[in-house]
């Protein structure tokens, strides 16, 4: 089986309104960065591309075909998409290159989430007859299980507040995050409520922005003299909508899907984990299993920024250049997508030879 | 070049889906129209309320309804003090996961309160129906506390 | 949300229920097509040019789609344009308050190589053809705003027609120029 390695990962800054930018206007510039570091010039020098988007954040039909003017798509390109985050345009991208159909691909991911209520948006991916038609936002839900977890002494509210102030001030080496400071848990707790358990701090913010991606063979990188870091694992498992028949207190697919990804097969230096709250980055550093031998969120993570349908994608960017900085030799990252941790990816990166 | 005018411009998207509701959803709902409340019973003999049509761990069709209780315990809460325009309520309440009396899985509703001072979890609670019940979720306008 | 009465196939049972979804966004203008606008409301149409192919698009949306670069030069077109393509509407359709028939084509104006779709009228339906010349006609100047309906409609030039090799590929100056 062929290896699969990145090759390239930008992102843009992540702000709270990127104001008059349209799709491509948010794409281009990252994905010419993006192509500049693979030495390529457009998509026209990859094999394969597949972006991750969901229209209904900024309530544009079929926005995700205006971003493709940001390919230089002529001649034509082998082209798709997911209207899911781009972690999943990512395992896509490597189905089509395990399956021989291309050596190398682009992948990319963007949200402009500030044109709607996301909270509001995000209640209608819920159960369409039981949920939806109630409006229950994404962070009432998100409390609902904080509130589990504290009920049950499995956190106190300190150590969410501790989450929120590693990710704050791991932040402040996060040239693209878009909020960050030396803010310590004293200062979190200081907070009033917000959404009784959660405070304003423990929830990620709106964002606008987006990230890429080069994958290719191992074969393609060394032919392109890249510093690469190779894929070894990645695999993805989903649980059931009902809310009341999960574990909230736990990420079962989380962890099966890293068991899947082999994350155990080494030592893990650095894990960045999709946590859009503080809690939830204490049920998946458990679920998985993760001890003091792991960094977690050294970018500060989704707290930090959480640009919807791009982060998961940057996740495993962030863990690909601690990589080819020689932080670490081998990581893992996690992408989410649904409430409460209910759709998990797991992927596993390791070091490739001249990275 | 000049730098751009933000030319912003509000407006509504509206989705006007009508759905189907099958055999088990319909029988929820068509004893919601009734203010009545049945769940069903999951391949481990957990009742499930709301019904669903299939059990998630065993994938099995799913048909034997059991009536439950009007009333039930909170399992968990969240305290909206801001609710936002499209929440069934727009005064401060509480979106709560309820395990009714006779059922084994908590559904979530909104449940109104004074204060958040007044809901806990393991309080108890009961519907209060809507005035005219249609055949939909909100048939139960809401909880309160008993 | 629905207060309505669900659908039932008899009183008393429950097949289907009326679920409407409605969001609300603010939307935004992209820096592309927020300066063309802008020169829409003050009578202008302008494009915007490839550094690369050179190729000039209206309205612009900031990229090339064929090269995937950014279109930056701006450049003031003609309201004078050629159909490209067009097709005669004989039905109603929902939510368009137009009464057909009516044309709706594809023009190109003079000095851009993409088309946009507008209305052609004050013209016999059944006399228009491809690379026909046509005209914006505008709105009184007091009705300007931010939009493309500044120009009502598109109306035959009694000028000789574009070759269709040429169509798409006229100065601002015209056929002429």
């Amino acid at each position: 089986m062929k290896q699969i390695a990145i090759v390239a990962y930008q992102q843009t800054d992540s702000v709270s309104d990127a104001g008059a930018v349209n799709e491509v206007e948010l794409i281009m510039p990252v994905l010419a960065r993006t192509f500049k570091q693979a030495g390529l010039k457009s998509a026209q020098d990859v094999g394969f591309t597949c972006s991750g988007s969901c229209d209904y954040l900024q309530g544009a039909a079929f926005a995700f075909v205006a971003g493709v003017d940001a390919l230089g798509a002529v001649p034509p390109i082998k082209e798709s998409h997911v209207e899911m985050d781009a972690a999943w345009a990512l395992y896509e991208s490597m189905l089509k290159i395990r399956m021989g159909h291309a050596d190398s691909a682009l992948i990319y991911g963007f949200g402009k989430s500030s044109p709607g209520e996301l909270p509001i948006v995000l209640s209608q991916q819920l159960d369409p007859y039981y949920l939806a038609p109630l409006w229950v936002d994404s962070i009432s839900l998100a409390a609902m299980q904080a509130r589990i977890m504290l009920d049950r002494g499995l956190i106190t509210e300190r150590d969410m507040a501790e989450v929120v102030s590693r990710s704050r001030r791991n932040a402040m080496n996060n040239p693209h995050a878009q909020l960050s400071g030396d803010i310590s848990p004293e200062d979190v707790l200081a907070e009033e409520t917000y959404l009784s358990p959660l405070r304003k701090a423990d929830c990620c913010p709106v964002s606008d922005g987006a990230s890429a991606m080069i994958i290719a063979t191992v074969e393609q990188a060394k032919a392109w003299g890249l510093p690469y870091v190779i894929i070894s694992g990645i695999d993805h498992c989903i649980e059931t909508h009902n809310l009341g028949m999960r574990d909230l207190t736990d990420s079962v697919s989380t962890r099966i899907a890293a068991n899947r990804a082999g994350m155990n097969a080494g030592k893990v230096d650095v894990a960045e984990l999709y946590a859009p709250f503080s809690h939830q980055e204490i049920i998946l550093t458990r679920a998985l299993g993760l001890d003091e031998g792991t960094s977690v969120n050294p970018s500060g993570g989704v707290l930090a920024g959480n640009l919807m349908m791009a982060s998961g994608l940057s996740r495993i960017g962030e863990v690909f250049n601690r990589i080819v900085k020689g932080e670490a030799r081998r990581g893992i990252a996690h992408a989410t997508s649904g409430p409460c941790l209910q759709h998990n990816l797991v992927t596993v990166l390791e070091q490739g030879e001249n990275a | 070049m000049s730098q751009p005018e933000i030319l912003n411009q509000a407006f509504e998207l509206g989705y006007t889906y009508t759905r189907s509701t099958g055999p088990v959803v319909g029988r929820f709902l068509t004893e919601l129209k009734k203010r009545n409340i049945v769940g069903i019973k999951a391949s481990d003999g957990r009742v499930v309320v709301p019904p669903m049509e299939y059990d998630p761990d065993t994938a099995a069709e799913l048909s034997e309804f059991v009536q439950v209780g009007q009333q039930g315990e909170i399992v968990s809460f969240a305290w909206v003090k801001e609710p936002r325009a499209a929440h069934p309520m727009q005064v401060p309440f509480a979106w709560a996961m309820i395990k009714l009396d006779g059922a084994d899985v908590p559904m979530i509703h909104c449940v109104a309160a004074a204060a958040e001072s007044d809901i806990a979890t393991g309080a108890r609670v009961r519907a209060v129906w809507a005035d005219e019940t249609i055949g939909f979720i909100t048939d139960i306008r809401c909880f309160e506390l008993v | 949300m629905s207060q309505e009465k669900n659908m039932s196939d008899d009183q008393d049972v429950i097949t289907g229920i009326k679920a409407p979804v409605y969001l609300k966004y603010n939307f935004t203008a992209g820096a592309a097509p927020a300066r063309f606008l802008a020169q829409i409301k003050k009578g202008v149409l302008t494009g915007q040019r490839c550094p690369k192919c050179s190729a000039v698009y209206v309205p612009p949306r900031g990229s090339c789609a064929s090269c995937g670069v950014a279109t930056e030069e701006e450049v003031v077109l003609s309201d004078k344009a050629t159909v490209q393509s067009f097709t005669i509407v004989s039905i109603p359709i929902p939510g368009n308050p137009i009464q057909p028939p009516y044309i709706i084509a594809n023009v190109v104006p003079d000095g851009a190589n993409i088309s946009f779709i507008h209305l052609l009228s004050e013209c016999v339906n059944e006399e228009i053809h491809i690379g026909q010349r046509v005209q914006a006609v505008w709105k009184p100047e007091a009705e300007w705003d931010y939009a493309m309906d500044n120009i009502r409609y598109f109306k035959p030039l009694d000028e000789a027609d574009v070759p269709v090799d040429r169509i798409g590929k006229l100065p601002v100056t015209g056929l002429e120029g």
